[in-house]
């Protein structure tokens, strides 16, 4: 087995998990309605004061985003296991931690990407200053990722469980934090006219501590849920 | 400390002691920190509270090790005891964490003027205690317990990642909570009479966890071994 026929499988597997998610449209489009229609809840809530909207923006748009992609998580191996094609990936000669990272990505294609399309469109409906959306983008862009990845641990240790929906929020909302603060806060301070370039340095060394480190215990994990 | 039987029969012998000890170190700790030690010239007596916020405080994290090696210890080494220690810890340590936010807030409210603020070193405390929850939660949840703890074992090591990255990120958000007084590294800003009984407070509720984890793991130890020969054997003569 050489490193081409790693890099194959790889693709293989994000291809197929891509085209697994395509067919199946309608529920890989409904964790983006949620982050839309969680988003409108909150002025609806808090009253139509303008200056609120707009101070709470950041932190209502990251809240939203990091619940919508928590929602979409049971998705990466739930279906898998369900048919049995999780064991085969198991079984396959390559290693486990590599596979897992495509599933993530494809997962991550699939609900991160789109929240991070949409998200701009919702800052301006919340009344963001201009200023912030690139920043809201780039920090949707590095943050969503280390969601899936950290996600995938608890979904990797709760995918036998037949109800382990809620308890997976349990278990990872609390590893979220980190994410949250940076992401929500780097928006503030770009829309206050702020240098972010720090904070957004910061999340990309999460991103990179995550791909690195994250694949590990799901991996682990997921043998353990199939043992 | 291997085997079960041997575990069972050697902590069983060793808790009263453990038990004197604790009961000596807690009253000498309770005495100096509430009778002895002077008034604070600030704070009044209300300060008389860390005797036990600061040792939970403390505690709370000096658990989640604990069972995140005793955890990495089961996983590499399938060593039952040691999956046993991990999981008899969360419980303990959540209780830690509790006691360590409820007298802490008890405490804020004359010093800061409310029960909560969302200071730092709060914040990341109470996500400790989430933390906790998490792992007795999913522990709850898969019926078989080998398997169980070994997944609570590898939730307990992504937390341990995690938790000075939780740390510096909620510190770096915000921070109120008055600064280290005791692990500076010039001179301790507590004076040495109100430090010794702090210390001794703290020793002694390293006891306190010793012996509540080792009934615990006890309790566990039988009700896993249930159908093996030492434990009919242990039913018949105690």
């Amino acid at each position: 087995m050489n490193r081409r026929s790693l890099t194959r499988a790889f693709l293989f597997l994000l291809k197929r998990d891509m085209l697994i998610s395509f067919r199946r449209r309608s529920e890989a489009i409904n964790p983006l309605l949620f982050f839309v229609i969680v988003v409108t809840l909150f002025p609806l809530g808090i009253g139509s004061d303008t200056k609120l909207i707009q101070a709470m923006a950041p932190g209502v748009l990251w809240v939203a985003a990091l619940l919508a992609s928590m929602l979409s998580l049971d998705s990466i191996f739930r279906s898998d296991f369900e048919d049995g094609s999780l064991e085969q990936l198991l079984l396959s000669a390559h290693p486990v931690t590599v596979l897992v990272l495509a599933k993530v990505t494809a997962h991550w294609l699939v609900t991160g990407l789109p929240l991070m399309l949409v998200a701009p469109l919702l800052a301006v409906l919340l009344g963001l200053p201009g200023q912030g959306l690139s920043a809201l983008m780039l920090t949707l862009l590095l943050g969503t990722p280390v969601l899936s990845l950290v996600g995938a641990i608890g979904v990797a240790l709760t995918v036998g469980l037949r109800r382990g929906g809620v308890i997976i929020s349990l278990l990872v909302l609390p590893l979220y934090t980190p994410v949250l603060i940076l992401g929500s806060s780097t928006v503030q301070f770009a829309a206050a006219g702020l240098p972010v370039n720090g904070q957004l340095s910061m999340l990309a060394a999460m991103l990179a501590l995550a791909l690195a480190l994250a694949p590990l215990p799901t991996a682990a994990a997921l043998r353990l849920s199939l043992s | 400390m291997g085997s079960p039987p041997y575990f069972y029969r050697f902590t069983g012998r060793l808790l009263p002691w453990l038990g004197a000890v604790c009961f000596a170190l807690v009253a000498v700790g309770l005495w100096g920190g509430l009778v002895e030690a002077p008034a604070d010239y600030q704070q009044g007596d209300s300060f008389r509270i860390i005797y036990v916020h600061v040792p939970s405080a403390w505690m709370s994290l000096f658990i989640y090790i604990v069972m995140a090696i005793c955890g990495a210890i089961g996983l590499i080494w399938h060593m039952k005891n040691a999956e046993i220690i991990a999981i008899s810890s969360a419980p303990i340590g959540a209780s830690f964490t509790f006691l360590a936010l409820v007298t802490g807030s008890l405490w804020g409210k004359p010093m800061w003027g409310s029960w909560w603020v969302w200071d730092a070193r709060l914040t990341s405390e109470l996500i400790l205690l989430f933390l906790y929850l998490g792992v007795i939660a999913l522990y709850g949840a898969i019926e078989d317990k080998r398997l169980a703890s070994r997944a609570v074992a590898i939730l307990a090591l992504v937390g341990v990642v995690n938790i000075p990255i939780i740390h510096y990120s909620v510190e770096w958000w915000n921070t109120l909570h008055q600064g280290p007084t005791v692990t500076k590294f010039d001179k301790p800003s507590i004076h040495i009479s109100m430090l010794i009984p702090l210390l001794e407070m703290a020793l002694g509720f390293k006891f306190i966890y010793l012996i509540s984890v080792l009934i615990r793991a006890r309790g566990e130890l039988v009700q896993r071994e249930s159908n093996s020969k030492w434990v009919s054997e242990l039913l018949e003569n105690p």
